[in-house]
């Protein structure tokens, strides 16, 4: 009775988008993996809600897809920032002095790693190696990759992106 | 029409992420200014592996080999040496030793001991282009297979040249294809594993970035040996550029009938789909790479049976890596002897290695089999970044181990790397310094496993845990030389209970930096010192009173106020108030600031 309730609270125009998700992979629970991947790029992330949603329409058991969800670490039930934050803590980037740089974020940006900060702004997370070790160590924000980097490089790279937001 | 010039512009990641794509713009904007748009051609390629010096441009037919390119030098490239063909000697790389600027990359160190066989395309030719592919014998390979061989000869020509699993494993190919054959089944299926989830290692991603044909003429030749219609490739999600280039050459392989129904007219039929991960390194291990595919969490399974028996969907599976599938169709043309031919006795042919950490010459590098360490790492890799010292390698990633000084003068294959408490792993290959503490680098590593365990079978969920909270006490000044000999016996027990590769190999990095580093483990729990520096809490920093000038630059840059004293006096640090970020450390222009 709880689900019907949850799925009536989630927005009918969200509700669609779900069906029609599922129904471009055939409600096939072995598409689960695409499905989640088409709906965090439509939503931004995977709220409970939808994951209810996605599990009703696949009728499959919503641990299953609560499961999925967090054992891969490319998915996030938390809203990203607009400018999301991954610092590179591959082997390269850790030898060169990546934690560094975190640890210069994370005092800038005032939030812990996996966290948005309260303005939506950024979201701060790690990822293991993004394949430029050559300009270790890197952060990407958004699409953009920024190599050769020190905790001293952090202020600018945010004020750039602080301008950007009030333009 | 003839062109004269081809302008090849380095598209890979690594470039990209210092603006390549912006220069490619500018030399083609610059090249219609100048009118030469009958005579230039830009071509965006795939990784020239020399990322260290990157953005790469090189200029054909006179091989000019520009490094570290910005966007504002595209103006003087065409108009110099386009226009007038005077090379740009600015831009040329220039040699270390001799300290002459060297304009042909046959002639640059990092290149002059390679050998590519793998890599052979990669940053020759346009990745969007199977024109291009099909110049340099692409897909012959697959004609000879179809047309003229049955698939038994095939799998013998393959047995025969010794090619093993480049994933880590190391498992005889052509054995492989020969099992999933002989599987008993109607659907089979073959499987790409480009899971590359190993931090430092970047040398999948540049296959498939800058020959993904390569890749997907291998997987139609492995469906005619095996009987599979279907391939499929798992890639992560977290490689953008290489899914879009993939999604590209299926779509040009089914337009040139390289894909799809009856290839060549022969009757075989055979198709690749895109399967995506979603960041879980466990899925490298082929049991949880199915169950992914499946829409599973990715949870390893006890083997046997094994994927080439009963693997996607329950059918028989053949799954090999990136690299492996790279080197399928050289053999087929070039034929067995000559690829067995190179090489040590049982491993044949060549590797490819992603060359990082604190080495001059970062990159992605592939060597005939039996290169010593030392070749790679002061040959290719010009040494040790600002002339420190070398202390190790660590190769095989989170599942391998360290090697040190000892170890240089071993030649690379798998059954060497094995007998010194390393492995092949996939390829990553990072370099250590002086200034690296072992036990944190095996602290770092089992942070990772612990992230990324699957949590399936007790060893590995709980014994990495374990070992990573041992680290985390000597690291912290609170261990004992009873810890050290907790460490290891754990250390064994996983290795010997874990249910699949990840875990009977996490321990690596613990065991390899006892046996190799234990005077540093011993160093950490008798006498709390980290001779590194890089343990926090056992460092203490204090400024030399016969050396301080009393500046104060330290004492403005100290985040908590830790430093006192007055305007030129010797200034000092409060131990307790002292974070040991080692902010003045770096603001000293005298060498004040001391470690301890």
């Amino acid at each position: 009775m709880e689900k019907e309730i949850r799925n009536e609270s989630l927005p009918s125009c969200v509700r669609e988008k779900v069906h029609d998700i599922c129904r471009e992979h055939g409600c096939d629970p072995g598409e689960l993996i695409h499905i989640l991947h088409a709906l965090q790029r439509t939503f931004g992330y995977l709220p409970e809600a939808v994951q209810e949603a996605v599990a009703a329409e696949l009728d499959i058991p919503v641990a299953r897809v609560y499961g999925v969800v967090t054992f891969y670490s490319y998915f996030t039930m938390v809203p990203k920032g607009k400018y999301p934050v991954s610092v590179c803590l591959g082997t390269a980037c850790y030898v060169r002095g990546a934690e560094a740089v975190l640890d210069e974020f994370r005092r800038q940006l005032e939030i812990g790693v996996g966290e948005t900060t309260l303005d939506g702004l950024f979201s701060l997370d790690c990822l293991r190696c993004v394949g430029a070790c050559g300009l270790a160590p890197v952060v990407s924000v958004g699409d953009r990759v920024y190599g050769r980097l020190t905790p001293e490089k952090v202020r600018g790279i945010l004020s750039d992106y602080y301008r950007a937001a009030e333009d | 029409m003839t062109i004269g010039w081809q302008v090849l512009v380095c598209g890979g990641t690594g470039c990209r992420a210092s603006q390549s794509e912006r220069i490619e713009k500018a030399l083609k904007e610059e090249i219609r200014r100048c009118g030469l748009e009958d005579e230039a051609q830009v071509i965006r390629t795939g990784c020239f592996g020399f990322c260290e010096k990157g953005p790469v441009v090189k200029v054909i037919p006179d091989n000019t080999f520009y490094v570290q390119v910005r966007p504002e030098d595209a103006e003087e490239i065409v108009s110099e040496h386009l226009l007038k063909g005077c090379r740009v000697r600015r831009l040329l790389y220039v040699d270390p030793e001799t300290h002459l600027r060297v304009s042909d990359s046959k002639h640059i160190g990092f290149y002059r001991k390679q050998l590519r066989i793998a890599l052979r395309n990669c940053g020759f030719i346009d990745p969007e282009n199977i024109g291009e592919y099909i110049a340099r014998d692409g897909y012959a390979a697959l004609g000879k297979a179809l047309t003229g061989m049955t698939p038994e000869e095939v799998i013998g020509e393959i047995e025969r040249s010794g090619l093993r699993g480049r994933g880590g494993g190391g498992f005889p190919t052509g054995l492989k294809w020969k099992i999933t054959r002989q599987a008993p089944g109607e659907r089979k299926y073959v499987v790409c594993n480009a899971d590359e989830g190993d931090p430092g290692a970047f040398m999948d991603r540049s296959i498939l970035e800058g020959d993904p044909h390569s890749v997907l003429e291998a997987m139609a030749i492995n469906g005619y040996c095996t009987g599979a219609s279907k391939g499929l490739i798992y890639i992560r999600a977290e490689y953008p550029l290489a899914v879009e280039r993939l999604k590209t050459a299926i779509g040009q392989a089914r337009e040139a009938g390289l894909l799809g129904d009856d290839i060549l007219g022969s009757g075989f039929s055979f198709d690749v789909e895109i399967r995506y991960g979603a960041g879980a390194f466990v899925c490298g291990e082929e049991t949880a790479l199915i169950r992914s595919m499946e829409g599973q969490r990715g949870e390893a399974m006890v083997k046997p049976p094994f994927p080439s028996e009963r693997g996607y969907a329950g059918c028989p599976t053949n799954v090999n890596n990136v690299e492996t599938y790279a080197n399928i169709p050289v053999i087929l043309l070039k034929g067995a002897d000559w690829f067995a031919g190179i090489g040590t006795e049982r491993s044949k042919g060549t590797k490819v290695f992603a060359l990082a950490g604190k080495i001059n010459n970062v990159g992605l590098i592939e060597v005939p089999m039996g290169t010593t360490l030392r070749e790679v790492i002061f040959g290719i890799g010009g040494g040790i970044k600002n002339g420190k010292k070398f202390k190790a390698v660590q190769t095989g990633g989170p599942s391998g181990g360290c090697l040190t000084e000892k170890h240089l003068d071993i030649p690379i294959d798998y059954d060497n790397l094995l007998a010194a408490g390393s492995m092949m792993g996939s390829g990553g290959m990072i370099v250590m310094d002086e200034d690296d503490c072992m036990v944190s680098m095996a602290k770092f590593y089992l942070d990772f496993t612990v992230e990324e365990s699957c949590g399936k079978c007790a060893p590995c969920r709980v014994g990495n845990k374990r070992l990573h909270e041992l680290l985390q006490k000597i690291t912290g000044g609170k261990g004992t030389e009873e810890d050290l000999e907790r460490l290891r016996n754990l250390a064994l027990v996983i290795r010997d209970t874990a249910l699949c590769g990840l875990g009977q190999t996490s321990p690596n990095p613990v065991l390899s930096t006892l046996d190799n580093f234990r005077d540093e483990y011993l160093a950490h729990v008798r006498e709390q010192r980290c001779y590194a520096h890089q343990c926090r809490d056992l460092t203490q920093y204090f400024i030399s009173p016969e050396i301080c000038r009393g500046c104060t630059l330290c004492a403005r840059a100290c985040p908590v106020n830790a430093i006192s004293g007055e305007r030129k006096h010797p200034h000092a640090i409060d131990p307790l108030l002292c974070v040991r970020c080692g902010s003045c450390l770096e603001k000293c222009k005298f060498g004040a600031v001391r470690v301890r």
